[in-house]
């Protein structure tokens, strides 16, 4: 962390040491936290956290706050028009021209819950649960391009490279359970643009990253034993290799051998705890039906029910990914997709940890990379027409739980939809406040690497204070 | 773990005690005050600098301040939160007690030969390096620890030179040799072993980024393999480092370069390619560039440039200016593929062509209908004059002139390209315009277009045309195009399109890469102009102008039409049948052949003659562009690709020697210049990792860091004795190696024991269980992983798994899609390829643990094992000793053998009484009975997950 490299040589000294002379207890101590032993920073938070743990439903895409948050009556008047150059700037493209029309808004919004906050009608399940939510529709990003966009919010830098979020945390605060991953990732849909950079740990040591679960086969890779392998067979293995092992260890004091007959051993145990962990025999009737979840057949819903699951068992950090929002064309099929989809695993997840008493201290986090433009997207030679092109400059997203406040809508965009008029909130920015409220200082929080102390947001952020509960 | 003090990478505690200004201050004051009172002048407060000596008075004031209690006193301020530790004040207090010495940054300052520091035990040393060693180790009070054995020896020493364990021939013999120099036998077979290539490939293709796909969201393969063969071809020839050096950053610009030179240039043409549709080229161009300036300076220098991307170094003397003047030398690169056509494809080829000449000559022709063809196309045939323009204009690149009146275009290209022409000395009265799209070998797959991302390579889209003539925009109609299809989408793409006022639709002519196509307007009258200019934008959500392109114009009355004939063979066909020659008939007479319908059937051989033409394997290359259109390089305020700010031109960084004057201030003057013996950096850096990859610790534990920040060598003198003797020895790389590996100090019983990098585990494993293929070179392939890994990923991840003896090759050869890492390889820290990596972590996890249990690919290689030791003679015992020896090349000891021999009872005794598992466990087509096959697999796939078998010494 922030010590000096006279002190980290002093530091190493005492590791040394404590290897030389303790012998391999240490190896046991530097497992503390399974798969994210933490040597090198002892876990720790900086402050009391709001929040233990994280669950980021990542829209990949970038749907259309135009048709989800942010209502623009506006752009029905102008539909057809095209906007004053003067609004547009120097921004760039990927695909329309800087003088494509205006496209009004698909769908009718409406007020809800006691705070009032405004949604289309494509969120019904949402609509139920916004007063435990705080919108923001002031969001802004550096990135055009989902691989670059994808990357940026999650590591804070728009090439692969840097460690994520979820590593972060994983880093910062060490694991809660020895039997699960602490940072684990899911995905449903498409491929997702920015691929495994997302929930690569970047230049920080790789049992940060975060740990795929798999919709088809083993769960996690190789969990399973293979064919013909039985439980005795396994185990009688696991003795012998724990045997040659200790063997070894008595000969070279190694305290790499204590933690990797440690290793087999928290190996063995995910080979029941994660089948465990996958099988939702013991959720009621009732539970299913508030997901909408196919217990067999892998779905966003049932993502969000295993994310629950999971947080419920230790899990630090869980990313689902959805992709699919990339409306080029015909946005409104497109949002009502996408939004069938995930609206009501989204919104039952809030209401489930809310009633397990889980919400207070879990931080849920849903939005994409960018926004999309208020202008058309039609190309008939892309076969595009109805859609809508990327959109840096605003976009909305919501968090819940945590320590955020529910039921506020922050930040406001022009009458286009276009610029932001109120609180603009950088994606550093909201970094720096998922962080705070996990009890993390993001100007503390460092990983020097390559001669540099590096941050989640590198030189900027300012913690979104109002959204604070 | 007994680590001897002479690997240690820590203070000890007695050092600390007198207080080194470069090892225990400077750290502190870059790290805590240099944000605020470094080099940096924008950032600096109150015109007070600490990384040059202040006045008494600053330094009074600065232990005041650090110790201050007051908040509003204190230095760092608490807002700064880089706040001091007691020992940090302590080390400052005492530093300036003692007179604030400052010195110049020892690795900035080139090393110099020092005698060897004597030593008491004279016997024990074998080369230079083991003085250095040997001194430290008495100074402390302590003595080396014993030779190792032999075993050991041999499996330490095989890991190290070539990554693969030995054989248990290899061991045999090594153990049997008892004469003198056994040993130095065995360093010398290793040092010649092609495998010796490959293994030290794999740090550097780890430098260098290297993959076998763009990167980002599509993430699509590339070709760039040649250049991994070339880095296995250099290290094993041992090409000095100098040299390697030089080639691989300007082996282009060397006189007379090779095909092997411009290979070697791909060192930089790893970085990543964004295929997104909508992307700003020239955005992710500098990107690029960034990670090529980044990639240099770690790689060669040790240092992190990367901060004054964005502003002046923080901690180290580098100035913002300084990174893009560092830029300059590079920027001045095109990007092409080079095709590499072998002598017997090159044969071939040839031979196919004269096969094929031979065969359209014998072709029966029916002389009636190519006469009637003729007059056909002589009818048609219009008198087109091409037009030279005396000015061509292209966005960001130039045109040229060609022998043929076309014009070839080279540069950067972006989404929307305008080129504009002007011609003058016209025919007067002209009709038609036609635009021929021709072919070119230069541009990608051939042209005619310049697309080399997203859309298809070598495609075009022309968007509008539209013509002027003195100064009046002229009508076009009716155009005409011989072929026209646009990639993705769909609409009426053509010549008519061209000309609707719409930049989204036009012509193109997808899937004829490396072909012509033509198309024609006519002129809505007939004109008489002095000056004629045209104007082609081309605009596409990936850029795809025109690469080479001719313009013509006819006067003929007759309605011009883009015809399918070549422009030459037409203008044969507008003169008189009399006034051609006879090569003239024949060229006219093949295009019958192979174009009419009348022929169709007899020319069948020719085209499958065609189909049969080899295709060579490309590679990415750098070319430098002509001086006479250099790529000015900009500073970029804030780092930004959007605030491009004044020119700068080439120099190399301020605190190291400057550009020996007789040097070019380009890529090959900046290689020179690294590999320059003057620089204080480059051998430095390049020992110490070669000494960490043998050590598991650099001298400099911050194998990426020898600036102010980075850590102190732990053994000073012995790091700059090894970086001169590597100069002294040529700069080669083996004879360091063999320096390193003679002395005493390696051949020592203790040796630091780390986990072996995932490549050399999974080589382990295929090594062992006899399934290696030991193949050198070649594309790179897929061996078999589950297909849930292409679950998230884009296009599904696409891994064509490998047939047959691919499967078993080295895993450096192992496809690199660096959106989807091989899972295997991933789960032991290798790292996805999409930066520079000069240090890799060793992590121990659970995930590592199930990889090896659980994977079918170990327990493909359990089975090979245990088909192995089901075949072999003798008892139980004999087998499990030879099992043991061969996967842990060690003989066991009486423990060990005792609890493998257990384990095997127990198995034994399962297995037979449950057929159907064992005959599961053994796999298919076991080699002896299924049970006693089972038992073996068992056993080895408990071997293969020991601790000791991933692990060096």
């Amino acid at each position: 962390m922030n010590s000096s490299p006279a002190t980290n040589s002093l530091a190493n000294l005492t590791r040394r040491h404590f290897f030389r002379e303790c012998g391999y207890g240490v190896g046991k101590l530097a497992l503390a936290g399974l798969l994210t032993n933490a040597i090198g920073r002892p876990a720790g938070t900086h402050f009391a956290p709001k929040a233990k743990r994280v669950i980021h439903l990542f829209q990949a895409g970038a749907p259309s706050q135009l048709e989800l948050f942010d209502n623009k009556p506006k752009l029905k008047e102008l539909e057809g028009k095209p906007l004053p150059p003067s609004v547009i700037g120097d921004q760039r493209y990927a695909f329309i021209q800087r003088d494509a029309a205006v496209l009004g808004p698909r769908f009718p919004f409406a007020r809800h819950g006691q705070c009032g906050a405004e949604l289309s009608d494509k969120l019904p399940h949402m609509a139920k649960v916004v007063d435990d939510i705080a919108i923001i529709r002031s969001m802004h990003t550096d990135q055009f391009n989902h691989a670059p966009g994808q990357i940026f919010f999650n590591t804070g830098f728009a090439q692969p490279g840097r460690p994520c979020l979820g590593s972060w945390l994983s880093y910062g605060l060490g694991a809660e359970t020895d039997n699960l991953p602490a940072f684990v990732v899911l995905s449903t849909g498409g491929g997702i643009s920015g691929g495994s950079a997302l929930w690569s740990a970047g230049f920080m040591p790789g049992k940060h990253a975060g740990v795929r679960f798999r919709n088809s086969g083993d769960p996690i890779l190789n969990v399973s034993r293979p064919a013909g392998v039985d439980a005795e067979l396994q185990r009688d293995s696991l003795d012998l290799i724990g045997a040659l092992n200790r063997r070894r260890l008595e000969v070279e004091p190694d305290p790499e051998i204590a933690t990797r007959i440690e290793s087999y051993e928290m190996a063995y145990r995910l080979q029941s705890s994660a089948p465990e962990l996958m099988d939702l025999k013991s959720e009621s009737p009732a539970t299913l039906k508030l997901y909408g979840a196919d217990p067999a057949k892998p779905s966003f819903a049932r993502a969000c029910l295993l994310a629950r699951r999971m947080i419920e068992r230790g899990v630090r950090c869980v990313n689902i990914y959805h992709s699919g929002w990339d409306a080029h064309s015909n946005v409104a099929g497109n949002i009502t997709n996408n939004t069938r989809a995930t609206d009501q695993g989204s919104a039952a997840l809030v209401q489930d940890l809310k009633q397990r008493g889980l919400l207070d201290d879990t931080l849920v986090i849903w939005g994409g990379e960018f926004g999309r433009t208020p202008m058309v997207e039609s190309n008939p030679t892309l076969n595009r027409s109805r859609g809508r092109d990327h959109h840096p400059q605003a976009f909305s997203l919501w968090m819940a739980g945590g320590g955020v406040k529910g039921g506020t809508t922050l930040g406001a965009t022009d009458e286009l939809g276009f610029h932001i008029t109120e609180r603009a909130v950088h994606i550093h920015d909201l970094q720096a406040t998922f962080l705070h409220l996990l009890g993390l200082d993001h100007e503390r929080l460092t990983f020097r690497h390559g001669g540099r102390d590096y941050r989640l947001t590198d030189v900027h952020g300012k913690v979104v204070r109002e959204i604070l509960a | 773990m007994k680590t001897l003090s002479m690997f240690a990478s820590a203070l000890t505690a007695a050092q600390l005690c007198a207080v080194d200004f470069q090892r225990d201050v400077r750290p502190i004051l870059a790290r805590h005050c240099f944000k605020c009172h470094g080099p940096d002048e924008n950032t600096r407060k109150a015109r007070l600098r600490l990384d040059q000596r202040p006045g008494p008075d600053v330094l009074r004031a600065l232990v005041k301040r650090v110790g201050h209690i007051d908040p509003e006193e204190v230095m760092p301020p608490p807002a700064a939160k880089k706040p001091l530790s007691d020992v940090q004040k302590k080390i400052l207090r005492e530093w300036v007690q003692a007179g604030a010495g400052y010195t110049e940054h020892w690795a900035f300052v080139a090393p110099k030969p020092t005698p060897l520091p004597s030593v008491k035990q004279k016997d024990w040393v074998r080369n230079g390096l083991d003085h250095f060693t040997l001194a430290r180790l008495e100074q402390a009070g302590q003595s080396p620890s014993a030779r190792a054995d032999r075993y050991r020896l041999i499996r330490r020493l095989s890991l190290d030179l070539i990554g693969l364990p030995p054989t248990p021939e290899e061991v045999k013999a090594f153990i049997a040799d008892q004469k003198p120099g056994a040993y130095e036998r065995l360093v010398d077979r290793l040092l010649a072993s092609p495998h010796f290539g490959e293994r030290w490939a794999l740090p550097w293709l780890d430098l260098a980024r290297y993959a076998d796909t763009n990167g980002y969201e599509k993430d699509r393969p590339r070709s760039i393999w040649p250049w991994r063969d070339w880095v296995i071809k250099a290290i094993n020839d041992d090409l000095p480092f100098e040299q390697f050096t030089i080639e691989q950053l300007a082996g282009d610009m060397l006189p007379n370069a090779t095909r092997a030179q411009r290979v070697a240039t791909g060192f930089h043409r790893n970085t990543m390619v964004n295929e997104e549709g909508g992307i700003d080229p020239l955005e992710f161009r500098f990107y690029a560039m960034v990670d090529r300036v980044n990639t240099t300076a770690t790689t060669w220098l040790g240092l992190t440039v990367g901060c004054a991307q964005c502003h002046t170094h923080k901690f180290d003397p580098v100035p913002h200016r300084s990174y893009y003047e560092l830029m300059a030398f590079m920027n001045n690169t095109a990007e092409p593929e080079l095709p590499l056509p072998t002598p017997a494809q090159k044969a071939e080829g040839e031979k196919l062509r004269k096969q094929i000449a031979v065969v359209l000559a014998k072709l029966p022709v029916d002389e009636k209908k190519f006469e009637a063809w003729l007059e056909a196309g002589r009818a048609a045939a219009l008198e087109w004059h091409t037009l030279k323009p005396r000015l061509g204009d292209a966005s960001r690149s130039w045109m040229k002139l060609e022998k043929d009146g076309s014009l070839f275009v080279q540069g950067d290209a972006s989404k929307h390209d305008t080129y504009e022409l002007e011609f003058a000395d016209l025919p007067g009265g002209i009709t038609a315009l036609r635009l021929e799209a021709l072919p070119d070998e230069r541009l990608p797959k051939g042209g005619p277009g310049r697309a080399y991302y997203e859309g298809p390579k070598g495609d075009f889209f022309l968007s509008e045309i539209q013509l002027t003539a003195d100064r009046q925009p002229v009508k076009l109609r009716n155009g005409s195009q011989n072929y026209a299809k646009q990639w993705i989408g769909r609409g009426n793409p053509g010549a008519m399109a061209a000309l609707d006022g719409d930049l989204q639709t036009g012509w193109s002519a997808s899937g004829r890469e490396g072909k012509a196509s033509q198309a024609v307007w006519q002129l809505a009258r007939p004109i008489k102009a002095k000056t004629l200019k045209i104007r082609m934008d081309f605009s596409r959500h990936y850029s795809a102008s025109l690469g080479r392109f001719r313009i013509a114009v006819t006067t003929s009355n007759k309605p011009a039409k883009a015809k399918d004939i070549p422009s030459e063979l037409e203008a044969l066909l507008a003169r008189p049948a009399e006034a051609l020659n006879g090569d003239d008939r024949s060229a006219l007479r093949f295009r019958y052949l192979e174009s009419s319908k009348d022929t169709a059937k007899v020319r069948k051989p020719v085209e499958a003659m065609r189909k049969k033409m080899p295709r060579p394997a490309t590679t990415l290359v750098m070319q430098e562009r002509p001086q006479l259109h250099p790529r000015p390089t900009h500073r970029h305020h804030r780092g930004e690709f959007l605030s491009p700010r004044e020119v700068v031109r080439p120099e190399v960084l301020p605190f190291l020697p400057p550009l020996a004057k007789d040097q070019p201030r380009d890529r090959l003057g900046l290689a020179r210049w690294l590999v320059d013996p003057r620089n204080p950096l480059t051998a430095r850096v390049t020992v110490n990792r070669y000494w960490a990859e043998l050590f598991g610790e650099g001298i400099v534990r911050t194998l990426d860091d020898f600036g102010y920040t980075g850590a102190m060598p732990t053994q000073p003198a012995l790091l700059d004795w090894l970086a001169l003797e590597f100069i002294r020895q040529g700069w080669s790389r083996k004879k360091l190696l063999r320096i390193i590996v003679t002395s005493a100090t390696y051949r020592q019983q203790t040796s630091p024991s780390y986990r072996l990098p995932a490549e050399q585990i999974r080589d382990s494993v295929l090594r062992v269980s006899g399934l290696f293929h030991p193949k050198l070179g070649g594309p790179s392939v897929f061996p078999p992983q589950t297909k849930s890994i292409g679950e998230g990923i884009w296009g599904g991840g696409s891994w064509r798994t490998s047939a047959g003896p691919d499967r078993y090759r080295r895993s450096l050869y192992t496809h690199r899609k660096r959106s989807m890492p091989f899972a295997m390889h991933d789960t032991f820290d290798a790292p996805s390829h999409e930066a520079c990596i000069a240090r890799r972590d060793r992590s121990n996890t659970p995930l590592q643990a199930l990889m090896l249990l659980n994977n079918n690919s170990i327990l493909e290689s359990s089975r090979a094992l245990g088909n192995w030791a089901a075949r072999q003679k003798g008892n139980d015992e004999a087998v499990v000793r030879a099992l043991f020896q061969r996967v842990l090349t060690r003989p066991p000891d009486a423990q060990e053998i005792r609890v493998m021999t257990d384990y095997l009872a127990k198995q034994k005794k399962r297995l037979t009484a449950d057929k159907k598992m064992a005959a599961q466990v053994a796999g298919p087509k076991p080699q002896a009975a299924a049970e006693s096959v089972a038992v073996w697999v068992a056993l080895a796939r408990s071997l293969l997950n020991t601790h000791e078998f991933i692990t060096r010494n």
